[in-house]
């Protein structure tokens, strides 16, 4: 009986009208909603349509050619072949940045959170400091370096800079949340003979099961999203799908194909999207974790 | 006119009634106990009472007033909690005078109140401290204060005790007493501990599963409980029960002690339950440990004793007493004997059952029967 | 296994002092190619960005020190005054209005919504996308020619007007419009996380004191909720300074130079005109800024985990 019934029960706070407070929270979704919307509505759209009527109206005639244009045809720059190959960019980019981001992450975290050594504070605040960094004090010398090693407007390139800068977040979100993994089956492990290795392994990773997916989650999205590292250092073929988004939009020329960029943008945004409805609890824990104290 | 009186009151969560026809009085100054296992009922009722919660049904009143309309702050209560729920970032002084300030006092005369609080609680020099600065202790004072600052009719106190130490709960309890003797306000606690209930209390009522089971006197309640729930609830180590078999003997009905050494009988006096009993009838008679008297000491409160041998399994010395333990007809029995008396484990001593102290129960509807248990004497203790 | 206890005592304390030395050094070995690397291409570059900033390069780096020139030339150049002003106002907007906003969402949510699993991710769905695409459905949003202004003109209402965002002295407020959408879920998100942390019991006492809710929350909840509105602010302080693709999307920093801000400033005058120079130093006076805020948010931090 317990389960179902709270016995403390939570007392309603305001006793104003909740119709007023239900308006003003609903009313407020719409709001937010309205640029999705928009956007969605917008790509589905013929350009005199668009050019001719309410933003807000649904499309009379919904057609997805817009959507086969922006994915294979529209001209960005000088080729004309649409985001398909930026997207693939995007992918192969994201995907080896985030796997090894948390393999990297998960190691550290298991260091800084059961071993003590001179000099750890130090080592996870230096480590830490990396993550609020204003990335533009880093990109010149970045520039030079990739320059160096050939790495100039590729996609491996861009991989190593998310790696190194995901040394940060990674670290912090495996740290803070293996602080809370129990010390002493690290001890009984130890005290059975286990490795280093051993440990970490076979008592450390499996538990992290859910540190790894919101690791995964907030690194995926903030790879994908981002732009500046993108635009920086690989502007041209190698581009990630953020920055060819930008360039089709801000430099086309001649007439403005609004259904076009809209549906390019929803293109852009889809996959973390996806992320985002599957699994946007696990979205906000790693927003928040990051943001609130270890 | 009782001073604050529940009437018929239901309260549903969804589909479970957690309060199932509560019916309580108390006379002014009194202070009502409601004590029960953790579960829903008590503090329900307590928040029904404060106005936190509506009931569903049932009428309440205080001082002959009707309150079910009315909210908390109208209804002249004031309200202790379990986790004191002292306003983080005010200091004492602005906790204990937030009540007042709230419903308007100008500022001297709320200075005054929460002076005169402070000094019968003795928390004055507190008051400029923020409540992060203070003990467990403290603060449960803070909270007294600012509830009696409001000068109730009814002070609610909602398991106050219970976050305590057993050291500081045994000390703030007596406080608790303390302040109603001084106050002489209506009091009603809410614990889960009987024996704060039955220290505190002028009344207690026994709730399980939002049912009353009992309400009455301490000393009705441990000495006559209604039925076997409050009777195992209330005392600690609990009640012991023998299951036993009505027997006729001599004309009289007895009960026969299942699966006790030959002999030992109880009888039963003349009364409308009696009356009722058959032979074969099985029932379960329920003695307190204190009420098993080792037999080389003298009983309590006259000759109504049935003694027996028994092995002892047990011993248990707790300082002032000794608790020993044998087993009668396959349950575990718990006698309390003084700290002195000279019982062994594994030996076999005399024990003697104080019959009068004993609450007979029927086992199927596990209600107490108006019955008064006698010693049957052996004839070969008389002359 | 079994036999492990029989063994000589001896050798159990040989393999146990052969282990800690190993597992002694083991972590730091483990450790130290991350901390490497951001030693390397964090602190390292930034010392290097640092170096430039007192050269004279243009388009490519030169080596060769001249001071604090640069930091001369940014800070009497009109364009980069202009960045930080549009940055104080921008920032300050940004910070207070997503508080306000994200607070009463927080609470109104608070008062036992049911709608809540439908609302929250609706609320928080922005920082899920890029601000590219955020910048590119705003732009269009707030089109004069095709956006909300022909849509109110179309409802009837034909004087509205709305042209901020071509607007010199209005740009920067759509700016903010746009930021605020895209993180008031987060600041909601981290009240209603501080609201459901505070005990029932001081809302129930505050009702039986007879608190309004107007006094319950401004005198009682408010103040409790003081920790979570630090880090919000510092985090909101943080995302302001670092504030770029927004800008890219939305305005490009236009018209001319009204939605300008520091970290725009920087890279256009690094990559597009050449001033390598005074791009590092603008770099590192952001830098410097972020330090200011994190530094100490930091470390009070890490010193509350260690008590």
């Amino acid at each position: 009986m317990s389960a179902i019934v709270t016995c403390k029960p939570v007392v309603s706070r305001i006793s104003a009208s909740r119709v007023g407070i239900y308006a003003i929270l609903l009313g407020t979704a719409a709001v937010f909603l309205l640029p999705l919307f928009v956007m969605v509505v917008t790509s589905l759209k013929s350009l005199s349509e668009i050019q001719n009527g309410n933003m807000l109206a649904l499309p009379t005639n919904p057609s997805v050619a817009a959507w086969f244009s922006a994915w294979g045809s529209a001209c960005i720059g000088l080729t004309c072949s649409g985001l398909r190959s930026y997207f693939l960019n995007s992918v192969f980019m994201v995907v080896p940045a985030v796997v090894i981001g948390i393999g990297i992450g998960s190691l550290n975290g298991y260091i800084l959170s059961k071993w003590r050594f001179p000099g750890d504070q130090w080592v996870f605040g230096l480590m830490l400091f990396g993550c609020f960094i204003p990335y533009q004090v880093v990109i010149i010398p970045m520039a030079e370096f990739l320059g160096l090693l050939h790495l100039a407007g590729t996609t491996q390139g861009l991989v190593l800079v998310h790696v190194v800068y995901g040394i940060g977040f990674n670290t912090l979100f495996f740290r803070n949340y293996l602080k809370t993994f129990p010390d002493e089956l690290v001890r009984a492990a130890q005290v059975d003979g286990a490795s280093f290795y051993q440990i970490f392994r076979r008592i450390i990773l499996p538990s992290c099961g859910p540190m790894i997916v919101v690791t995964m989650i907030f690194q995926f999205t903030n790879i994908w999203n981002d732009f500046l590292f993108g635009a920086a250092f690989a502007s041209g073929r190698g581009a990630p799908i953020t920055v060819a988004l930008n360039n089709l939009v801000n430099s086309s020329t001649g007439v403005k194909e609004y259904n076009v960029h809209m549906a390019a943008a929803l293109i852009a945004a889809t996959p973390t999207l996806i992320v985002y409805v599957l699994a946007g609890r696990h979205f906000v824990r790693g927003l928040m974790s990051g943001a609130v104290k270890g | 006119m009782s001073f604050l009186e529940v009437t018929g009151l239901v309260k549903r969560f969804g589909q479970v009634d957690v309060l199932k026809d509560v019916n309580v009085e108390l006379e002014e100054g009194g202070f009502l106990v409601l004590v029960g296992p953790s579960g829903c009922g008590k503090t329900t009722l307590l928040n029904v009472i404060a106005g936190l919660i509506d009931a569903d049904e049932g009428e309440l009143r205080i001082a002959g007033r009707r309150v079910n309309e009315l909210p908390p702050s109208k209804r002249d209560i004031a309200m202790v909690f379990q986790s004191y729920a002292l306003y983080p970032n005010m200091t004492v002084r602005q906790n204990i005078a937030f009540g007042l300030e709230m419903r308007g006092v100008p500022k001297p005369e709320r200075d005054s109140a929460v002076g005169d609080a402070a000094e019968t609680l003795q928390i004055s020099h507190l008051l400029d401290r923020k409540p992060s600065a203070l003990s467990g202790g403290q603060r449960q004072r803070v909270a007294m204060g600012r509830a009696l600052v409001r000068n109730p009719l009814v002070f609610l106190f909602d398991e106050p005790l219970s976050n305590l130490d057993a050291k500081l709960r045994v000390e703030m309890r007596t406080e608790i007493k303390r302040l109603h003797h001084r106050t002489g306000v209506t009091m009603v606690y809410v614990t889960h501990d009987q024996v704060e209930a039955m220290t505190l209390a002028t009344k207690i009522a026994v709730m399980e599963r939002g049912v009353i089971q009992q309400i009455g006197t301490p000393a009705d309640i441990y000495e006559r409980p209604a039925n076997l729930f409050v009777a195992q609830f209330m005392g600690s180590p609990s009640m012991n029960l023998f299951d036993c078999e009505v027997v006729i003997s001599n004309g009289d009905k007895v009960l026969q002690l299942t699966g006790a050494p030959s002999g030992v009988r109880v009888g039963v006096k003349n009364s409308p339950d009696a009356d009722k009993l058959q032979s074969g009838d099985k029932l379960l008679l329920g003695i307190r440990p204190e009420a098993i008297v080792h037999r080389q000491t003298r009983a309590q409160g006259g000759q109504s004793i049935t003694s027996f041998e028994v092995q002892v399994d047990v011993v248990e010395p707790t300082g002032p007493d000794m608790y020993v333990l044998f087993r009668v007809g396959g349950r575990e029995i718990t006698a309390r004997v003084g700290a002195g008396s000279r019982v062994a484990e594994g030996e076999v001593s005399t024990f003697g059952l104080d019959a009068e102290r004993a609450v007979i129960f029927e086992p199927r509807t596990e209600k107490a029967l108006q019955l008064q248990a006698v010693s049957v004497i052996k004839r070969s203790e008389v002359a | 296994m079994t036999s492990a206890p029989l063994r000589s005592y001896g050798a159990d304390r040989g393999i146990s002092r052969v282990t800690k030395g190993f597992t002694a050094w083991l972590p730091r070995v483990l450790l130290a190619p991350s901390f490497a690397l951001v030693l390397l291409f964090v602190y390292g570059f930034i010392l290097f960005t640092l170096y430039l900033s007192m050269t004279n390069s243009k388009m490519l780096p030169v080596y060769e020190l001249t001071g604090f020139d640069a930091y001369v030339r940014l800070f009497s150049h009109p364009t980069w005054r202009k960045a930080l002003i549009n940055l104080a106002l921008f920032a300050s907007l940004y910070i207070s209005i997503s508080v306000l906003f994200g607070l009463s969402l927080a609470i109104l949510i608070d008062q036992r919504i049911r709608a809540e699993g439908l609302l929250r991710p609706i609320y928080l769905y922005p920082m899920a996308l890029s601000f590219i695409v955020t910048g590119t459905a705003w732009k269009w949003f707030l089109n004069p020619g095709f956006g909300l202004e022909r849509t109110i003109h179309q409802m009837g209402w034909q004087s509205f007007h709305f042209d901020w965002l071509i607007n010199s002295d209005m740009a920067i407020y759509t700016v903010v419009i746009a930021g605020v959408w895209q993180v008031v879920g987060f600041v909601m998100a981290m009240f209603l996380a501080g609201l459901r942390g505070i005990d029932n019991e001081i809302f129930r006492a505050a009702q039986v004191d007879g608190a309004s809710p107007l006094r319950l929350y401004t005198r009682i909840i408010i103040p409790m909720l003081r920790p979570v509105a630090f880090s919000v602010v510092i985090v909101l302080a943080h995302m302001a300074i670092k504030s770029y693709d927004l800008v890219i999307a939305l305005t490009g920093g236009g018209p001319g130079d009204a939605t300008e801000l520091p970290s725009t400033f920087m890279y256009s005058y690094t990559f597009t005109r050449n001033q390598m120079a005074v791009g590092s130093a603008s770099a590192i006076v952001m830098l410097v800024a972020i330090a200011v805020i994190i530094i100490p948010y930091l470390r009070s931090e890490l010193k509350e985990t260690e008590r």
